[in-house]
C-alpha cells in the first residue's frame, strides 16, 4: 500500500476540558477526492485548522509525505505544499481580484519579498495569475475590487488563491457555504477542474456536492472519526444515517 | 516620608486611577473601541464638581453626583451620535477620532473657562488627619482608599451577581454569541459607556486634589490610564484595580526616590508586562 | 517587446504591469520645490521644516499606510537620528553632514530593528502602548543623560561642516539647508517608491488587508513587518538628522508625543497609503498652522480636533481620498 500523502497520527486537541479532536488517525491519498462530513460542531473546521497549522495539536502528529509538520507554523506548511480555503472568505477585500491572486503566486515563486524590481515587471507572476483567473472564469472581474463582487464570485477567488499556491494538498472548507444551492454547480465545476495530481479534502454540508465529488468519505462526530469508506458504503451505513443524514435521506 | 506614608499616598493615587480607568477598560473590552478621550470625561467631571461647588455652593458629594449625571448624559449623546458610527471602523480611525475629541474638549475648556488650573476646596470633614490607631494619615487619602475599595466591591458584585453584569461579561467574552442569545449589545454599550464615563467624571472630581485639574489633564494622564487598562486587561475589573494600585504606588515611590528618570521605570515595566501578557496581567488568555 | 504576452491582453493585467511607471504629474512636487527656492526666498527656513516633516511622514506611511501598523511612537526614531547627529557633532567632533545622515540612519534603523522584532508580535492596543512606551523610554533616557544631551534644554548652537566640503549651512536664510533637504528627500522618496511598487510593498498591503490570509499564502509576515519597520525607522532617523543639521540644535521634543502625534495627523490629513499623501498633508497642515496657531492657539487646537473627528468619521482617506472621490464623481456623473 502506498504511503499516504497527508496523514495524521493520534491527533488530539483540547481547549481546557473540551476535547475537539480525539485520537484522529487520518490518511489522505495522492490524487484523492476525499470529503469530510459530520454534524455541526463535530470539529471538522478544527481538524482542517490542525492540518493547515492554524492550530497546534495537544498531542499527535501531522505528516506530509512522511515529513513531520506538527511543529511548523501555517506559512511554513504552505511552503511544503498544503493550501486551504476558509469557511468565511479570507481575501484582500480592498484589492482587485487579479492583485489577490498575484500576491499568492508571487509568494509561491519566492518573489513576495523582492524589493528592487517593480511588481509589474514580474510578467511570470502576472501570466500565471491571469491563467488561473481564466481557468475559474473570473477574468472579466480581474480589475474589480473583491468587495464589489457577489459572494459566489468571491468564493471562487478564494479557490483561485489556493490554486495559485500550486499545493500538493488542497483543503476546502465548505466551498459552497453561503451560496444558494442553485448556484453551487459553479463551485462544483471549479472543483472538477482541479489538477488530478492534487489531493483534495473537502468539508461540506451539501450532500449533493459531496456525493458527486467524493471518492472517499470520512464522517467526523464529536471530534472523532465515526466512519470511513466509499460513498456507497457511507450512504448505506445505518449508524451514519442515524447520527447525521437522518431518515429523510432514504434513497 | 516613611514607608507607610508612601504606600498610603500611592494607594490613594492608585484608587483615583482605578475609578477613572475602570470605565475605559470595560468599554474597550465590550466594544473594542480605542477611546483615548476617556481622560476628557474625567476632566469634565472635575470641572463640573469644582464649578458647582464654587458657584452654587453644592456640597462635595452632591457636586460629584452632579458630575456623574452630567457627564454620563453627555457621553450618551456623544456615543449615539458619533462613537456608534465608528464601531466597525479601523483602529486607526478610532484613535484619530478620540484624539480629535480630546483636542476639542481641551480647547473648549480653555476657551470657556480658562487655561489656569483649578483648585478644589475640600469640605471640612475631609480635611486634616485621621487617627487609625497604627497611623495618622490624611483623611482625604484614607477616604479615597475607602471609596475605591467600595467601588471595587460594588462593581464586582454588580458583574458577578446581577443579570446586567452577566450580560456585560458575556458580551465582552464573545459579542456575537451574546447577540445570538438575545442580548441587545447596542443598548448595553450605551449604558456601559454612560456608567464608565460617569465614573471617570467622579474620579476626576475626587482626584482633583492629587492629580490637579486643568485643561491639559486628559493628555497628561492619558499614558497612565492606558497603561492601567493595558496591564490590567480589557474588561477585567479586578485586573484594572490591581494594575491601578501598582502603578499608583510605583509612581509615587519613584517620584519621591528618583525624581529624574523614575517614570522610565514604569514604562519599562509596562513594556515587559505587555510583552509577557499582551492581554493583561490577570487575563485568562495568557501571552 | 517582441515576445507575445497573452496575459497583457487583459486590461487589468496591463494596469498592474504599468502601475510603477512614472506619471507626468509626479514631477510637479519637485518642480514646485525647486520653484519655491527661487520665488519664496524669505520662506526657506519654513520650507526646510516642511521638507523634513514630509520625509518623516513618508517614513510613517510605510509602516502605517502600507503595513497597517498603528504607532504613536514613531518620534522615537526621529529623535534617535536627531540626537545621533547632535551627539556626534558636540562630543566627538564629527561634523560632516552626509556621513552624519548615514550614522543617524544606522542608529535609528538598529533601534527600529530591535524594537520591531520584539514588538511586532503583538497587535492592537498592546502594540500601540508598546510603541508609546519605547518612545517614552528613549525620551526619559535622553533626559536622564542630561550631561551629554543637555536634558530638557537640549543642545543648542551646534555647528556642522560644509556640505561636500564647500557649501556651508546658511544660518540666516536656510538656502543651503533647503536644497540639501530637498535632495535628501528626493533620494529617500525614490527608495520608498521603489519599495512600495515592488512585490514587497504589495505584500505589506496584503498584511494590512488580511494578515491571516498572508500567513495562509506562505508569507513570512513577521519578517516582512520587521523589515518595513526597520527601513521606516532609518528614514525617520534621516529626517531627524536633517532637523538637527538644518536647525543647529536638538532637544527632547524630537522624542516627544507632540511630534509623534503631529506626524500622524499630517499623514492622515493628506491621505495614508498613497505616497504623496505625506506631501499634501505636511504642506497643508504646516501652512495652516503657521498662519493660525501663533495668533489663535486654542482655536487652532479646536480646529485640528474637529478636523480629526471629521476625517475619522467621513474622510478616511484624507485630502487625497477626497480628491479621488471628487474626480470619480466628476468623471462619471450619470452612473449609479
Amino acid at each position: 500500500m502506498n504511503a499516504a500523502l497527508l496523514e495524521t497520527r493520534g491527533l488530539c486537541k483540547s481547549f481546557g476540558a473540551i476535547e475537539v479532536a480525539r485520537e484522529i488517525d487520518f490518511r489522505l491519498e495522492r490524487g484523492a477526492r476525499h470529503a469530510l462530513i459530520g454534524p455541526n460542531g463535530a470539529g471538522k473546521t478544527t481538524f482542517v485548522n490542525l492540518l493547515s497549522g492554524l492550530l497546534r495539536p495537544s498531542r499527535g502528529r501531522v505528516l506530509l509525505d512522511g515529513e513531520d509538520l506538527t511543529s511548523l507554523a501555517q506559512a511554513k506548511r504552505v511552503k511544503r505544499g498544503i493550501a486551504r480555503t476558509f469557511q468565511i472568505n479570507q481575501l484582500f477585500h480592498g484589492l482587485t481580484v487579479l492583485e489577490n491572486v498575484c500576491i499568492a503566486v508571487a509568494e509561491r515563486l519566492g518573489a513576495g519579498g523582492s524589493m528592487l524590481r517593480p511588481a509589474g515587471r514580474r510578467r511570470d507572476v502576472l501570466a500565471e495569475a491571469v491563467g488561473l483567473l481564466e481557468t475559474l472564469r473570473l477574468e472579466d472581474d480581474a480589475g474589480r475590487r473583491v468587495h464589489e463582487l457577489p459572494y459566489g464570485r468571491q468564493r471562487l477567488v478564494e479557490i483561485a488563491i489556493a490554486l495559485g499556491l500550486r499545493p500538493r494538498v488542497l483543503l476546502l472548507d465548505e466551498p459552497a457555504a453561503g451560496i444558494p444551492s442553485a448556484e453551487s454547480h459553479i463551485i462544483l465545476a471549479a472543483i472538477a477542474t482541479l489538477p488530478r495530481d492534487i489531493a483534495v479534502l473537502i468539508i461540506e454540508h451539501d450532500m449533493d456536492l459531496v456525493f458527486r465529488f467524493a471518492q472517499r468519505i470520512t464522517v467526523l462526530v464529536s471530534g472523532a472519526i465515526y466512519a470511513e469508506g466509499s460513498p456507497a458504503e457511507i450512504a448505506a451505513n445505518r449508524d451514519v444515517r442515524a447520527v447525521y443524514l437522518g431518515s429523510a435521506a432514504d434513497a | 516620608m516613611d514607608l507607610t506614608g508612601i504606600l498610603l499616598g500611592g494607594l490613594a493615587a492608585g484608587m483615583v486611577l482605578f475609578i477613572v480607568s475602570v470605565g475605559l477598560s470595560v468599554t474597550m473590552g465590550l466594544m473594542g473601541f480605542v477611546n483615548l478621550a476617556h481622560g476628557g470625561f474625567a476632566m469634565l467631571g472635575g470641572y463640573v464638581a469644582v464649578m458647582s461647588m464654587r458657584h452654587w455652593s453644592l456640597p462635595f458629594p452632591a457636586a460629584l453626583a452632579l458630575g456623574f449625571v452630567a457627564i454620563a448624559a453627555l457621553s450618551v449623546v456623544l456615543e449615539r451620535l458619533l462613537y456608534a458610527r465608528l464601531y466597525q471602523a479601523s483602529e486607526l480611525d478610532q484613535v484619530l477620532f478620540s484624539i480629535g475629541l480630546v483636542f476639542v474638549l481641551i480647547a473648549a475648556i480653555t476657551l470657556g473657562i480658562g487655561p489656569e488650573s483649578q483648585t478644589l476646596v475640600l469640605p471640612d470633614w475631609l480635611r486634616g488627619q485621621t487617627d487609625l490607631g497604627f497611623i495618622r494619615y490624611r483623611t482625604y487619602s484614607l477616604a479615597l482608599i475607602a471609596v475605591g475599595t467600595l467601588l471595587l466591591i460594588g462593581l464586582w458584585l454588580g458583574f458577578e451577581r446581577t443579570r446586567l453584569g452577566a450580560r456585560i461579561r458575556a458580551a465582552v467574552d464573545n459579542r456575537r454569541m451574546a447577540e445570538s442569545l438575545g442580548v441587545d449589545v447596542g443598548r448595553l454599550f450605551t449604558l456601559t459607556f454612560a456608567i464608565g464615563s460617569g465614573l471617570a467624571a467622579v474620579g476626576g472630581g475626587l482626584g482633583a486634589e492629587i492629580l490637579g485639574l486643568d485643561p491639559q489633564y486628559p493628555l497628561r494622564y492619558l499614558p497612565y490610564f492606558l497603561i492601567v487598562v493595558a496591564v490590567g486587561g480589557l474588561g477585567r475589573v479586578t485586573g484594572v484595580f490591581c494594575a491601578a494600585l501598582l502603578i499608583g504606588v510605583l509612581d509615587f515611590v519613584l517620584k519621591v526616590e528618583f525624581p529624574k528618570g523614575g517614570s522610565m521605570f514604569i514604562y519599562a515595566l509596562t513594556l515587559m508586562a505587555l510583552l509577557w501578557r499582551p492581554q493583561g496581567l490577570l487575563s485568562r488568555r495568557g501571552g | 517587446m517582441s515576445r507575445s504576452e497573452p496575459a497583457l491582453a487583459l486590461p487589468a493585467a496591463r494596469t498592474l504591469a504599468a502601475r510603477h511607471r512614472v506619471k507626468w504629474w509626479e514631477a510637479l512636487p519637485w518642480l514646485a520645490g525647486i520653484a519655491a527656492f527661487f520665488f519664496l526666498p524669505s520662506y526657506l527656513a519654513f520650507g526646510t521644516q516642511v521638507l523634513i516633516t514630509i520625509l518623516f511622514a513618508l517614513s510613517l506611511d510605510l509602516v502605517l499606510g502600507y503595513a497597517g501598523i498603528v504607532t504613536l511612537g514613531h518620534a522615537a526614531f526621529f529623535g534617535a537620528g536627531a540626537y545621533t547627529v547632535g551627539l556626534l557633532a558636540a562630543h566627538f567632533g564629527w561634523k560632516e553632514p552626509l556621513s552624519g545622515l548615514v550614522a543617524a540612519a544606522a542608529v535609528a534603523g538598529a533601534i527600529g530593528f530591535a524594537s520591531g522584532y520584539v514588538l511586532l508580535r503583538t497587535r492592537g492596543l498592546a502594540l500601540l502602548m508598546l510603541t508609546l512606551c519605547t518612545m517614552a523610554i528613549l525620551q526619559e533616557s535622553a533626559n536622564v543623560a542630561a550631561s551629554y544631551t543637555g536634558g530638557f534644554d537640549g543642545m543648542p548652537d551646534l555647528t556642522f561642516a560644509p556640505l561636500l566640503g564647500i557649501i556651508p549651512f546658511d544660518v540666516l536664510y536656510f538656502r543651503s539647508q533647503y536644497l540639501y533637504a530637498l535632495v535628501v528627500l528626493f533620494v529617500c522618496f525614490v527608495v520608498v517608491r521603489m519599495l512600495v511598487y515592488a512585490p514587497f510593498g504589495q505584500s505589506l498591503t496584503g498584511i494590512r488587508e488580511n494578515v491571516l490570509r498572508m500567513h495562509a499564502v506562505g508569507a513570512p509576515v513577521h519578517a516582512r513587518l520587521v523589515i518595513a519597520y526597520t527601513v521606516s525607522a532609518a528614514i525617520a532617523g534621516v529626517a531627524g538628522a536633517l532637523f538637527t543639521q538644518a536647525n543647529a540644535f536638538v532637544n527632547l521634543a524630537t522624542l516627544g508625543l507632540d511630534r509623534a502625534a503631529g506626524v500622524l495627523i499630517v499623514l492622515i490629513l493628506g491621505g495614508y497609503g498613497r505616497l504623496y499623501g505625506a506631501f499634501v498633508g505636511a504642506i497643508a497642515y504646516m501652512v495652516l498652522e503657521r498662519a493660525l496657531a501663533n495668533a489663535y492657539p486654542t482655536a487652532w487646537q479646536l480646529g485640528v480636533g474637529l478636523t480629526l473627528m471629521a476625517v475619522a468619521l467621513f474622510a478616511r482617506n484624507g485630502i487625497f481620498g477626497l480628491a479621488d472621490a471628487l474626480r470619480r464623481r466628476l468623471a462619471a456623473p450619470g452612473s449609479k
